[in-house]
């Protein structure tokens, strides 16, 4: 039917980019794995909840962005924890102005509200026992961690402690006393050469005036500490206090299994309490003693490259005065200790980031953590020193549980508001536009079919959830994709209004209604981004969806209704006049006669 | 459909017109009487706030047996601190809200429990919200912040796309909406919750979108008007209004009608909630807003257009024009509009041929123009489907 004039930019052409886009999009669409779009957790039922950071009472500044990365990565943690597959931690907006959004899809649970907003703390505790079973099941693990490269670093202090480790294995296995180690044995013997891959040692040993000075202090220091550290003395037997071998707290450990999904989820730890925890990774289990040094006591930290030209990356760490005497006092008891009790744990949140050993004490209030380091690591590990130390506090500014059949309604609700409003706007175009209203609905159609698959697209690229509002976003585009339309026909009919011919009026008005188009849907535009970019929650899925959808507003316009328009204005049909065009000049009240003659060719120009 | 479509035409030719802009007092009035209701509302009773901006826990009980009462009797129990300041409400008709003061995620969870034992529900079909007191406020500034950016970028965007003072007419076409929409609220005592604010800021766009499609036509017909003296740019923009006319009613209800659907569907099934809350200040406002853009925004961009001394000159012009001999048919028709408009029309053939011709200063040509006179129609004509046939 479409009988190309050379004088047109070939709408056929246009259409047929359009048709295959539509269809790559489609193949994309399909062929993913869930070609639905990802529904948001007011549809689907689940948790949401939106925690504001506080700067800790009494600490200076404003909450940084590295604090915040901190303090997300805990909350990442903790949910990872929890074991709900699709859970998300997201921030929005930095500093004190900054938002956590944790969702988490599913059932609602209490058990997550409680584990999220508790503030996370850092302290370092003496590692009392110590099961690195796991390390039987997966035996390649530790090793690697190991090796060659503990020795390296720390030359001069591990030199010791291979010696040591034998011989704590020894100790361990002996004491029938404790019922406590002798579980601990068989597990600490098979770990033993393979673990202590950290270390930690003194700085600057030799530009030791004020160490020495510090260390002159640690007599009258260790009484002052010892209430709060009573850490094992000489074999480690007696001194493990009688409540670690309290019978709740060995079969807590026993029962202890760091494997298991939620062992690692962390939480806060009552620093004056045994703890009994997993590593990070999940891969040794502790018990560990009260906390010797507060995290609030580290004044700095930082990752760098060894300078004992081994290469590695190791971790620096700086106590004030008052954590430097206790550091001090403690590394003297533990250097004491055969193996694990050489060893403290440096504990954030209630999980063991790194149990460093140590061979003698720590005076001055700097130290090296030195092993088996990534860049990565040591800067992760530097980080925990770091803001562990200065938690920010979290306050839960808001919570939203969705049920699961709540959000089925929603979804329900939402998709029949879709459904109607669609019908509505196509029997209303119908009416008014006759065959251009189906040119205007079948337009809809086209942007409906591209919406759903971007929601598709970007549900699974990008994670973009659809929310209720995100739905209503949709619904409310329907009104404005369709006026694009309107504006169109109405500009083609002002054009037959003013004599011109069918064809000429299809180009005119286009020219013209294209400016219109373009200035209202940026404006539509520039809502949906600034909305976007200053809201939180329910208010972006919104923004979103009517950004995306003016955006598909102005493609389908241009690539959609303005060439098939072109097309059909050049049938016999269309030129005919007919009532049901919806453009027929009588229809329109145009008083001049200008029926068009037989010829496509309007010839009224007279 | 053909009556209907013959008053669009009389409309589009303007000879069928009202007179929108000669009439602004009367709608000025109209809407400032509208206004001062909606500040009386404002200032009287006040905003109906949700627990999102004035903080509070919300819990909904999907439940077709439990009553207000025994919902009540159930908080209550849970002795939690503002359990007897509890607002219980039946939303649709299985579910029961139940509005607290600020609770702890564990009172929270207290209350839960109690209303699943009470009311016989399974706890995790119970929905909650918490809103810590400060974080409301964190929305309210947010969705503030958003506005004044959001007003800010749309006069320069208007500005450079129109001009000045057109963006100035849409603002306070907006602002009327803003005002009107927020009244509304204040005096039915409608809740406001954040939906709300996104309805609210989303009418914005409509509001705009209307007073855009307005503006573009008062453009193109005012373009060059200085140079003629055949109407004075309040006709030439009250032409392009009675000319979009039928496109904003078209526009209005288009829009309207997915959000009528929201509106009742939210209403119909859900009975509160999101849907409704958005669907609700977008009517509102969506209404107003077609309102504004007819009668407020253009009424006002002529007042402002009718200060500048060249606009003073042409209404001076035109004055003198219909006085002198020229303006006799139109003293005999006494309803002035028609034969106007029907002025205007020429000048806009005559602009658009101009148009054609890119590039060319719009002044000088369309002086040219003036001087041959719009009547040269078969030369206009040619020039007009010469270019069609360029693109």
């Amino acid at each position: 039917m479409a009988a190309p004039t050379q004088r047109h930019t070939a709408p056929g052409r246009t259409l047929a980019i359009l048709a295959a886009f539509l269809v790559a999009l489609g193949v994309w669409t399909f062929a993913g794995d869930p070609h639905t779009p990802k529904l948001g957790l007011d549809l689907r039922g689940g948790t949401q909840v939106i925690l504001s950071p506080v700067q800790e009472p009494g600490a200076t500044g404003t909450v940084t962005d590295d604090q915040l990365k901190q303090t997300v990565e805990i909350i990442r943690q903790r949910v990872d924890g929890l074991g709900v597959a699709e859970s998300e931690v997201t921030t929005q907006g930095s500093g004190e102005r900054a938002s956590i959004i944790v969702s988490i899809p599913g059932a609602t649970n209490q058990a997550i509200l409680d584990s999220l907003a508790t503030t996370a703390k850092l302290d370092f505790r003496p590692v009392l026992i110590e099961d690195n079973g796991f390390a039987a099941v997966v035996p390649s693990a530790s090793p690697s961690v190991s090796s060659s490269v503990a020795a390296s670093p720390s030359a001069s202090v591990s030199a010791g402690s291979p010696s040591a480790s034998p011989s704590a294995s020894a100790t361990s296995a002996t004491p029938s006393v404790s019922p406590s180690v002798s579980a601990s044995p068989t597990a600490s013997a098979s770990g033993n050469g393979a673990r202590l891959p950290k270390s930690v040692r003194g700085t600057a040993t030799s530009a030791s005036p004020s160490p020495s000075a510090s260390g002159s202090v640690k007599p009258s220091a260790t009484p002052s500490a010892a209430p709060t550290a009573p850490i094992t003395s000489v074999n480690g037997l007696p001194p493990i206090q009688s409540t670690a071998n309290d019978a709740a707290l060995q079969q807590a450990f026993t029962d202890l299994d760091c494997a298991k999904t939620g062992a690692t989820k962390g939480g806060p730890a009552d620093p004056n309490k045994y703890l009994v925890t997993c590593s990070k990774d999940g891969k040794v289990k502790y018990i560990l003693d009260k906390a010797a040094v507060q995290g609030t006591e580290v004044t700095g930290a930082s990752a760098g490259l060894s300078p004992q030209g081994a290469g590695g990356w190791e971790v620096n760490l700086t106590f004030s005065s008052t954590g430097a005497q206790q550091f001090a006092t403690v590394t003297g008891e533990l250097a004491k200790n055969p193996s694990p009790q050489n060893q403290f744990g440096i504990v954030l949140d209630g999980l063991v980031e790194s149990s460093p050993y140590v061979s003698q004490a720590i005076q001055g209030g700097n130290a090296v953590i030195s092993g088996s380091f990534t860049a990565e690591e040591a800067k992760a590990l530097a980080n925990v020193l770091k803001y562990g130390s200065l938690p920010v506090t979290l306050t839960v500014s808001s919570v939203e549980q969705v049920s699961p059949t709540l959000g089925q309604d929603q979804l329900t609700a939402g998709l029949l508001a879709g459904a109607l409003g669609l019908l509505l706007v196509i029997v209303y175009l119908v009416i008014y536009y006759r065959a251009l209203g189906l040119v205007a609905v079948a337009s809809l159609l086209v942007a409906a079919a591209i919406t759903y698959g971007l929601f598709v697209v970007l549900g699974r690229q990008l994670g973009f959830a659809l929310s209720l509002a995100g739905v209503a976003g949709a619904i409310v585009a329907i009104g404005i994709t369709a006026d694009s339309f309107v504006v169109y026909f109405e500009r083609i009919r002002d054009e037959i209004r003013e004599g011109r011919s069918l064809r000429a009026a299809g180009d005119a008005g286009w020219i013209r209604a294209r400016r219109t188009i373009l200035a209202a849907d940026f404006v539509s535009f520039l809502a949906a981004v600034v909305l976007y970019f200053l809201s939180v929650g329910s208010v972006r899925g919104f923004a979103f969806t009517l950004g995306l959808t003016t955006l598909v507003d102005v493609g389908v316009a241009f690539a959609f209704t303005r060439p098939l328009v072109s097309l059909l204005m050049r049938t016999a049909w269309f030129t005919s006049g007919s009532h049901w065009t919806g453009l027929s000049p009588d229809r329109l009240g145009v008083k001049r006669e200008i029926v068009p003659s037989s010829s496509t060719r309007p010839a009224k120009e007279s | 459909m053909s009556r209907m479509g013959t008053l669009a035409h009389n409309l589009y030719s303007g000879e069928v017109s009202y007179d929108f802009v000669g009439k602004r007092n009367r709608w000025y009035a109209i809407s400032g009487l509208i206004l001062i209701l909606a500040l009386v509302g404002l200032f009287g009773r006040g905003l109906n706030l949700g627990i999102e901006f004035k903080g509070g826990s919300q819990f909904t009980v999907p439940s077709a047996t439990a009553t207000v009462e025994s919902a009540r009797a159930s908080v209550e129990k849970s002795g939690v601190p503002g359990a007897d300041a509890a607002i219980v409400t039946q939303v649709g008709s299985d579910k029961i809200r139940i509005q607290t003061p600020p609770l702890t995620p564990d009172q929270s969870a207290t209350v839960t429990r109690q209303l699943a034992t009470d009311l016989g529900v399974s706890q995790g079909d119970i929905g909650v919200q918490l809103v810590g007191p400060s974080w409301g406020g964190e929305i309210t500034q947010r969705a503030v912040q958003g506005l004044i950016v959001f007003l800010v970028l749309v006069v320069v965007f208007l500005s450079a796309y129109f001009e000045w003072r057109l963006a100035i007419a849409a603002l306070v076409a907006l602002l009327h909406d803003l005002l009107i929409t927020i009244g509304i609220y204040a005096l039915t005592g409608f809740e406001v919750t954040p939906a709300t604010v996104i309805g609210v800021l989303t009418i914005l766009g409509f509001s705009l979108y209307d007073t855009v499609v307005v503006f573009d036509k008062v453009k193109e017909n005012t373009r060059g008007i200085t140079s003629g003296n055949r109407a004075t740019y309040s006709e030439a923009a009250n032409l392009a209004l009675n000319q979009t006319l039928v496109r904003s009613i078209n526009t209005s209800v288009v829009a309207l009608l997915p959000v009528a659907s929201i509106l009742i569907v939210g209403v119909g099934i859900l009975g509160a909630g999101t849907l409704k809350d958005l669907a609700l200040a977008l009517f509102i406002g969506t209404a107003a807003g077609t309102y504004s853009s007819i009668f407020i925004a253009t009424p006002v961009a002529c007042q402002l257009q009718e200060r500048r001394p060249e606009m003073k000159a042409l209404t001076a012009r035109v004055a003198a024009r219909r006085a002198s001999g020229e303006g006799k048919r139109s003293a005999r028709k006494s309803a002035t509009g028609s034969t106007m408009a029907t002025a205007v029309l020429d000048t806009v053939d005559t602009d658009e041929v101009i148009d054609d011709a890119d590039g060319v200063t719009r002044e000088s040509l369309s002086g040219g123009a003036a001087s041959t006179g719009p009547r040269s129609q078969p030369k206009k004509n040619t020039t007009r489907s010469q270019r069609t046939k360029k693109r």
